[in-house]
């Protein structure tokens, strides 16, 4: 495993811009349903009807249904016509996002349709796997994220993140806290102190840990881990925090005591998270992105996106009808 | 099998082809499965056997050495009478001329014929040595009530009734002549309850000689057939004690094989501190570092090859490249006043010997460490580089602390082969007899140079270069016990090192 430490690699592998060609077994298989939608006015104008899915399929680009809401919050991070390759296979197509601070946003999609990829674009973790290209824009608080003489590692100090699985380390639950201070050297026992209690009071598990701060994090429950995965995330203040499905390996309680926890950070951090549960995106979050197949359908006000979709394939996917 | 053929003679006649590899299945040997549970439970079984009959053939033998043996006076046909212990018995088969040379002796000859010609001899350690007695040429056994074994510092055992104490003044008159009082006067000098300082002990040996053993010269001494079993344990607690804890003597047939054990802790020590921190960089830049490739996959299977060279080879790579190369230019930089005559780095020794033996381990170790490595869950990483931590920083904190019970793996399989292994030792700096042990009080207290024993090569020696390999005969099965024993103190100790680590970097679990 390679952890390429600038950008060269990434950027200097210049993707072709036009997406892939359909396969031609897509095409052959329904000749008619093309002919018929090829009649359509243009994709990304309609407001309520269909026929994105075949859009995609026969290889057209299909816009972003903004909703007008979106563009009045202030943005701390910005995804401009993203691109994203594993080898040769195309996993997002011109994915354009803006974020807002101080705001819950959250990615919701079928599986595989490239929520988790771009959240791990944001701070690069993909540049972990060798095959991945990519091309296009982030812009974190204005400061280009893929530019080339990026510090990945500064990079990712300026976000948190937090995991499908809680992944505390093999250490105590204390020095879990104060990792990311560690790394930077911090030494002094009152910082440290300080930001392990802020922390965990952050993450609402200070109360449930306060006597058994230097027991191994593995003691947790599951939950309990995954609070503490959070706790370590936002230790060192991060800009934007990222939660890759932070529920999906939780029981129900505390699944909720963790998205009680996401609306407490509302407002003092700006959160981007991923989730499978629909149901989840409507209770946490005041964004909603819906991707599929790599694209972003639709991006509005949670409420909005729920009840009133613009787009039928979001009101598909978000009633249940597919997905 | 016969199940097998049952089913054959029983089977319908012709199955349907639609069902002919169900037929199949019931009639196919291997399908049934049952014969090669049988066959690989036989192989364990035989396996285990092996192992079961070596370990407890060296307990066995090992244990038994030191326990006191009575003493027997055995008087032959040719008028002698030898006072000694019984070590063992062998039955032999007499040929037909030596059977037809005993017809003069009716009675013994018609008592051979019957057992069909085999007889038997008994092998006794006498002060003399060690003799075989033919049972046919004996006479009368008894087992005398005062008869002494002196164990000596030089000259090994020697046996008799206790006649006098020589007192050191020789104005004082000799002590008694009764057996039982001289006995006890010895014993009260010994506890040092008498007053009288005495110089020799003047034994009777059963031809009516007399054999005087300066007291100086004993090391233990105990009547064998008065002991009682405190007696006899008693004794027995302190020869183990004299065998763990003092130099040999005599050639290396008495005493004991202290300096082998510390020979044999030592180098396995300076072994472990250079295996391990060699071999989990190595697997560090294996694993972490190196691009995965044509290279990579090249030096790995080159390490895993290493694992299976003789041993003997990496002893002439040791003596050549360490002893020849490395020590002899050493010596030239900083104890050129001693050479040519007395080198200190450019001969064997024990430096050189923990690193031969480091790089005989080094392939253990790189796997072993490689396999804990790629064990530690990506999700760590991951955790670790989103807190930015940088690719070392994550090695540092995160990887290596949960490899490390992985790591200990590869050591104790590394102390495993290691500590037993001879063959390289013997052109690298182990002796026969050190007189000086590696650690001691004088500066530097460790002297990495100097040649030491070892246990393993000292039952080599026992065995095979010893004057008299009859009294080192048992020995050697003791050392072996104690080389297996300490073989497995310290497997055991990294083993419980190893689940302290594990306990604390248990995997999470919910």
């Amino acid at each position: 495993m390679t952890f390429p430490m600038n950008s060269t690699s990434v950027l200097s592998a210049e993707p072709e811009p036009q997406a892939p060609r359909p396969a031609d077994g897509d095409t052959a298989a329904s000749p008619d349903s093309a002919a018929e939608t090829r009649n359509l006015p243009r994709l990304g104008t309609l407001r309520t009807s269909g026929g994105r899915l075949e859009a995609i399929a026969r290889g057209e680009t299909v816009t972003t249904e903004d909703h007008a809401g979106v563009a009045l919050d202030e943005t701390v991070l910005e995804i401009e016509h993203f691109r994203l390759w594993y080898g040769s296979k195309q996993a997002l197509f011109d994915v354009t996002l803006k974020i807002p601070r101080g705001k819950v946003t959250s990615l919701i999609g079928p599986s595989g349709c490239g929520k988790s990829t771009l959240l791990r674009s944001v701070n690069r973790m993909n540049d972990l796997i060798d095959t991945v290209r990519i091309d296009g824009t982030m812009r974190l608080n204005g400061d280009s994220i893929y530019h080339k003489g990026v510090d990945v590692i500064e990079l990712r100090k300026r976000m948190g993140m937090v995991f499908q699985k809680p992944n505390p380390f093999p250490m105590s639950i204390y020095e879990n806290v104060v990792y990311p201070l560690r790394i930077d050297g911090v030494r002094d026992r009152a910082t440290l102190d300080d930001v392990m209690e802020n922390s965990l009071r952050g993450a609402a598990l200070w109360d449930e840990v306060r006597d058994r701060l230097h027991e191994s994090a593995l003691s947790l429950s599951g939950g309990q881990q995954q609070r503490l995965c959070i706790a370590r995330a936002i230790a060192a203040e991060p800009e934007v925090l990222l939660l890759d499905e932070p529920c999906s390996a939780l029981d129900p309680i505390a699944t909720s005591k963790v998205e009680d926890l996401i609306s407490e950070l509302r407002g003092s951090y700006s959160v981007l998270i991923v989730t499978h549960n629909m149901q989840q995106a409507a209770r946490v979050s005041d964004y909603t992105a819906f991707m599929y197949l790599g694209r972003v359908i639709e991006y509005g006000l949670t409420p909005t996106v729920f009840t009133n979709p613009h787009c039928k394939e979001t009101e598909d996917y978000v009633t249940g009808r597919f997905g | 099998m016969s199940v097998t053929f049952l089913v054959e003679s029983t089977a319908p006649p012709r199955p349907k082809p639609g069902r002919s590899r169900r037929a199949r299945a019931r009639t196919s040997l291997l399908a049934h499965g049952e014969p090669l549970v049988w066959l690989n439970g036989g192989a364990l079984a035989l396996a285990l056997a092996m192992i079961v009959g070596m370990l407890s053939l060296i307990f066995g033998q090992g244990i038994s050495t030191f326990w006191p043996q009575p003493l027997y006076a055995i008087h032959t046909l040719d008028g002698e009478v030898r006072l000694g212990e019984l070590t063992r018995a062998e039955v032999f088969q007499l040929s037909a001329d030596e059977l037809e040379s005993l017809r003069q002796r009716p009675a013994l000859h018609a008592r051979l014929v019957a057992a069909g010609g085999s007889t038997r001899r008994t092998q006794m350690r006498t002060a003399d040595g060690f003799v075989w007695i033919d049972d046919r040429t004996v006479t009368k056994v008894e087992k005398p009530e005062w008869g002494l074994v002196v164990e000596r510092r030089e000259g090994g055992r020697c046996y008799g009734v206790p006649a006098t104490l020589l007192p050191a003044d020789d104005s004082t008159k000799p002590s008694s002549s009764e057996p039982g009082a001289v006995w006890r006067t010895f014993t009260a000098w010994r506890r040092g309850t008498t007053d009288i300082a005495y110089r020799g002990l003047v034994l009777k040996t059963p031809d009516d000689n007399t054999l005087e053993v300066p007291l100086a010269n004993v090391v233990r001494a105990y009547p064998a057939n008065q002991l009682n079993l405190a007696g006899q344990l008693g004794v027995y607690a302190s020869r183990w004690w004299e065998f763990l804890s003092t130099a040999p003597r005599d050639a290396n047939t008495e005493g004991g094989v202290f300096p082998a054990i510390v020979g044999t802790v030592v180098m396995t020590f300076f072994m472990s501190l250079a295996v391990v921190p060699l071999g989990v960089l190595a697997a560090l830049y294996l694993r972490e570092y190196a691009k995965p490739g044509l290279l990579v996959s090249l030096v790995r299977i080159a390490v895993n090859n290493l694992a299976g060279v003789p041993s003997i080879v990496f002893g002439v790579f040791g003596l050549g490249f360490f002893c020849y190369a490395m020590g002899a230019s050493l010596d030239q930089l900083f104890f050129a006043d001693r050479l040519p005559s007395q080198p200190t780095f450019g001969k064997g020794g024990l430096l050189w010997s923990a690193l031969t033996l480091a790089l005989l381990t080094l392939p253990v170790v790189i796997v072993a460490t490689e396999e804990a490595l790629a064990a530690v869950p990506g999700s760590m990483r991951e955790g670790s580089y989103a807190c930015g931590a940088s690719k070392w920083q994550t090695i540092r904190r995160i990887v290596l602390p949960r490899a490390l019970p992985g790591v200990m793996t590869g050591l104790i399989l590394a102390l495993a082969r290691g500590a037993g292994e001879v063959a390289p030792l013997m052109l690298v700096g182990v002796t026969n007899l050190a007189f000086e042990l590696p650690i001691d009080g004088t500066w530097p207290l460790v002297h990495l140079d100097r040649k030491f024993m070892h246990l393993g090569f000292h039952i080599y020696g026992l065995g095979y270069q010893s004057p008299n390999s009859e009294a080192t005969r048992s020995l050697v099965y003791t050392t072996t016990f104690l080389l297996i024993a300490l073989v497995g103190v310290l497997n055991l100790s990294a083993v419980w090192l190893r689940s302290r680590l594990r306990k604390r970097y248990a995997l999470s679990k919910f």
